[in-house]
């Protein structure tokens, strides 16, 4: 059953590739790509990655289409006319997938029990973890902890795209009443005499904070964690912006909030790492944290995942205003 | 009584399926964009419920039943919200609700 939905939704992945690659219409495209994320979270969450379906569905379904449409409104809604060069990028394509083809060869069967991912470290962190972390969501373990260098990397990758992105684009912000589609008496740019959507949108925004708190704090036991979380705060703050106005998105958080959560988040992160070290272990080696090694792994897990929220939410919502704030270039 | 359940729970499913194969025979038939979202918005409402109210029978009196009973309150919430707006911009955008479908064709293009 599990194979006929995979394929399901791999083929329908693949019709989806296909229509992005044929529209023309970049709208259309932004949707189509909504939906090729959300395909292949399903695909995701049937392979029982519940936490990277989190992430792919709030991250790529939800926040990179707000910032595609940002990016849009600051551009045409057509792609324009190919460049003469097609049939070099057709050879390079096919070049490509025929080697990735060639390589799938070699690979264990979908579901092989030796496959060397099921035979490497896996079974050692399955085995361990009750025992070394005590928390029932080995995913989180695995990132937080065993895997610690690597989601820092990732945090500052994370943090260095939120920077570039404010140097590229933040340059010339320009105030309310210079902005060509804002009337000067008339400064909130949302939806606010719409009023089902304002209504809607003030009911729901506690509640998507409230789940991306429990997505933050609850990672340890569920699927979940500071990527997920920071995601889902992002959206409520983007939704807050959408409908009320992007000016008063800013007022409720401002820039320099947003760069004190970037920066903050990062910092704390590598903190936690030099800690371990102050306290007479490696770095980010969370067991010197606490009295006994279990703990400190729970406290250095449940520390460096805020770090990672703070620096998800400040960077993206960052990138979300700043696209906000320039006119058609 | 696991019985009884079970097939309650297919019915409500296989209603719930049908619904969404309705709307989705709506939305690629119908002539013009709002009489397709009115076709789509079956989907999103009644399908969904439909589906959602299956499983929550399937799941009986757990926790996954009140995770399933949020969903369920956030979709009732949401999806009409969601044909509001898209509705309101497409009137915005200047595509007039008409019976026919060639003035609608000329809009869309």
């Amino acid at each position: 059953m599990t194979v006929l939905f995979g394929v399901l939704l791999l083929t329908l992945l693949v019709i989806t590739a296909v229509a992005i690659v044929r529209t023309t219409n970049l709208f259309v495209a932004v949707m189509l790509l909504g939906i090729f994320s959300l395909l292949i979270a399903a695909n995701f969450f049937i392979l029982d990655a519940a936490d990277v379906a989190l992430t792919e569905a709030a991250v790529g379904a939800g926040i990179s289409t707000v910032l595609f449409l940002g990016a849009l409104a600051l551009t045409t809604e057509f792609e324009r006319t190919p460049t003469p060069h097609r049939w070099l990028s057709l050879a390079v394509v096919t070049g490509a997938t025929l080697v990735v083809l060639y390589a799938t060869f070699d690979k264990p069967a979908f579901g092989d029990p030796g496959a060397p991912v099921h035979q490497h470290v896996a079974p050692w962190y399955l085995e361990k973890t009750p025992e070394l972390v005590e928390i029932p969501n080995v995913v989180t373990a695995v990132l937080g902890s065993y895997r610690g260098y690597d989601t820092l990397g990732e945090v500052f990758v994370v943090f260095t795209a939120g920077i570039g992105v404010l140097f590229l684009l933040s340059g010339r912000r320009r105030s309310a009443g210079e902005r060509l589609h804002v009337s000067p008496q008339d400064s909130s740019t949302g939806l606010r005499s719409h009023v089902i959507p304002l209504v809607v949108s003030r009911l729901l925004t506690p509640f998507i904070l409230l789940f991306g708190l429990y997505v933050q704090f609850h990672g340890e036991y569920g699927p979940g964690g500071g990527f997920q979380a920071g995601a889902l705060v992002a959206a409520a703050f983007i939704l807050y912006a959408l409908v009320e106005g992007e000016q008063r998105g800013l007022e409720v958080l401002p820039q320099s909030a947003l760069n004190a959560l970037m920066v903050g988040g990062a910092l704390l992160y590598g903190g936690v790492g030099v800690m371990g070290i102050l306290l007479g272990g490696d770095f980010l080696d969370y067991s010197v944290l606490a009295s006994d090694p279990v703990s400190g792994q729970q406290l250095g897990i449940i520390l460096i995942e805020a770090g990672v929220g703070m620096t998800v939410t400040g960077v993206l919502l960052s990138i979300f205003h700043a696209f906000a704030a320039r006119d058609r270039v | 009584m696991q019985l009884v359940l079970d097939m309650l729970s297919w019915i409500l499913l296989t209603a719930g399926g049908g619904f969404v194969l309705v709307g989705g025979i709506g939305a690629l038939r119908m002539p013009n964009l709002y009489t397709r979202m009115h076709a789509a918005s079956v989907t999103d409402t009644m399908g969904a419920a439909l589906v959602i109210a299956g499983v929550m029978v399937q799941a009986g009196l757990s926790l996954v039943t009140v995770k399933l009973a949020a969903i369920l309150i956030f979709l009732l919430i949401t999806s009409p919200t969601a044909s509001y707006a898209l509705a309101n911009a497409a009137l915005l955008a200047g595509i007039r609700p008409s019976a026919g479908t060639a003035a609608d064709l000329e809009d869309l293009q």
